[in-house]
């Protein structure tokens, strides 16, 4: 029962961390790109083929041994790969914007350098998750359900809370690393769980 | 088919009321951000944003001809840019909406070259099919995001004898054109005794956050409260009130025509009237819209 309810919490919590990602993006990619209908469709379209793509590798990844452990590393990881878009933001964000003017290749390909590879490892976490909820096969569907509520649920919570009120009371960056740091945090948590208890 | 359509008829007639019984809707241009509207109400052509045309009203015009601004904001913006600096030569203006004010420029300053910069192709549209605006050699409309423009327009070294920024709205606010670092960057692009001219709020918190940014980058500023509110900044030194009531009485004849009121000086005010420990906002922290509510 409590491996389940961890299990749910990080992908509710990595839901909530695509979302707050997802628009502090479009925060950073404003200054060298603009704020225009362009820009956040750029974003989106990196945001949901990263996850799409993601899903895809998380669940080719369940199939071999899949542990509580290597979760926590996925996790881990869509973190650590995120920390560059501290520094890319900025003075590399316009160079690009001045190698391509195109305000929709531009901020496409602005997109993808910052958010593709952490997206992507995100995205996996969720048919890794119902792997290891699944326990028989008529009620996957369920475990499946129960997966997908966490997880959305996670990344509209993660939404409107830095949309209405994060954005508010801290810097962009602050944002990122605090996002970062409680990833971080989760994931050490799962894999020393997962080790300690073999699942 | 034609009861559900009858019953939709009587539903709109209720609902909208007598109010807007002589607004009429003359076009809608959908655009990619959003619909543009263009309304005729009281004698006045207006452009709007909204369907609420009375809280979004962006620009109007009159409908008999006119050059009189209807709007105070704009006859504020025209009156005090030019008592800051009477002859600008290279003139940027940032935001089109009805093409009011850059028509005025063009009539009022013969010799001045004009760049405007308007993010929605509909918007510059509307302006030139609705409300008579002509761009050509001298005014220039490039469509872009404002932020994008006047980062190439440093990177070329281009320079402005006078920059007007008009591009928020009551509904929404540009962030990105509210940071201490866009600030910066305007103010690389202003020429030696330029003038720059930001047409924003006067109320809402968002007021102290504003100031103390404008104040980080310029220092002083004069600063016009009316309904609307009018950032005056020139990095070289702000003029004295004896000059710019002198430059009033001198382009009173000029300005008079498109309703500029002679008491315009009076306005012009230096005093921080705002909470000066207010955070400044930057391209990290600019929360300009939850501020403004």
């Amino acid at each position: 029962m409590l491996i389940r309810i961890l299990i749910c919490t990080l992908a509710g919590w990595s839901g909530f961390f695509v979302m707050g990602v997802e628009l502090l993006g479009g925060r950073l990619l404003a200054p060298s790109f603009g704020s225009s209908i362009y820009v956040w469709g750029a974003l989106i379209t990196v945001f949901m083929l990263a996850l799409s793509i993601g899903y895809l590798l998380g669940g080719r990844l369940s199939l071999r041994a899949p542990s509580l452990a290597k979760l926590g590393v996925l996790l881990l990881l869509a973190a650590l790969t995120t920390l560059p878009v501290l520094w890319l933001a900025g003075a590399p964000l316009d160079s690009l914007s001045i190698a391509w003017p195109d305000p929709r290749w531009g901020s496409l390909l602005a997109a993808a350098t910052l958010f593709f590879v952490p997206t992507v490892l995100s995205g996996m976490v969720s048919p890794y998750c119902v792997r290891l909820l699944v326990e028989d096969a008529g009620r996957s569907g369920q475990r499946a359900g129960l997966l997908y509520f966490v997880s959305t649920f996670g990344s509209a919570a993660g939404t409107i809370l830095t949309s209405f009120y994060l954005v508010l009371w801290l810097e962009v960056n602050q944002i990122l690393l605090t996002l970062i740091g409680i990833s971080v945090l989760l994931a050490i948590g799962a894999i020393l769980i997962g080790r300690a208890r073999h699942v | 088919m034609f009861k559900r359509s009858c019953a939709l008829a009587v539903l709109t007639l209720l609902c909208s009321g007598t109010a807007h019984a002589q607004m009429k809707l003359v076009h809608s241009e959908r655009s990619l951000v959003r619909e543009v509207l263009v309304y005729d109400y009281a004698g006045q052509r207006c452009l709007c944003f909204t369907r609420e045309c009375r809280l979004g009203r962006q620009s109007c015009e009159w409908l008999n001809g006119s050059h009189e601004f209807t709007m105070g904001y704009a006859r504020m913006m025209l009156g005090a840019s030019l008592y800051m600096n009477p002859d600008p030569r290279r003139i940027l203006v940032i935001g089109l909406g009805a093409g009011i004010l850059p028509t005025a420029l063009v009539k009022v300053l013969p010799e001045a070259q004009i760049d405007v910069v308007e993010i929605d192709p509909a918007v510059t549209k509307v302006a030139r099919r609705f409300f008579g605006f002509k761009d050509n050699e001298r005014l220039r409309v490039f469509e872009e995001d404002g932020r994008k423009y006047v980062k190439r327009a440093a990177r070329e070294g281009k320079r402005y004898d006078l920059i007007m920024l008009d591009a928020f709205e009551h509904a929404y606010i540009p962030e990105h054109l509210l940071t201490r670092e866009f600030l910066i960057e305007v103010k690389s692009l202003l020429a030696p005794g330029a003038v720059l001219a930001a047409n924003t709020f006067s109320s809402s918190r968002l007021y102290d956050h504003e100031s103390t940014t404008y104040a980080a980058v310029f220092g002083q500023f004069y600063n016009l409260r009316h309904d609307n509110r009018i950032i005056l900044v020139r990095p070289d030194g702000l003029p004295e009130a004896a000059i710019i009531a002198a430059r009033a009485v001198q382009l009173h004849p000029v300005l008079k025509p498109y309703g500029v009121e002679a008491d315009l000086p009076d306005l012009f005010n230096r005093k921080p009237d705002w909470d000066t420990k207010a955070r400044v906002l930057t391209d990290q922290y600019s929360p300009a819209n939850l501020l403004n509510q």
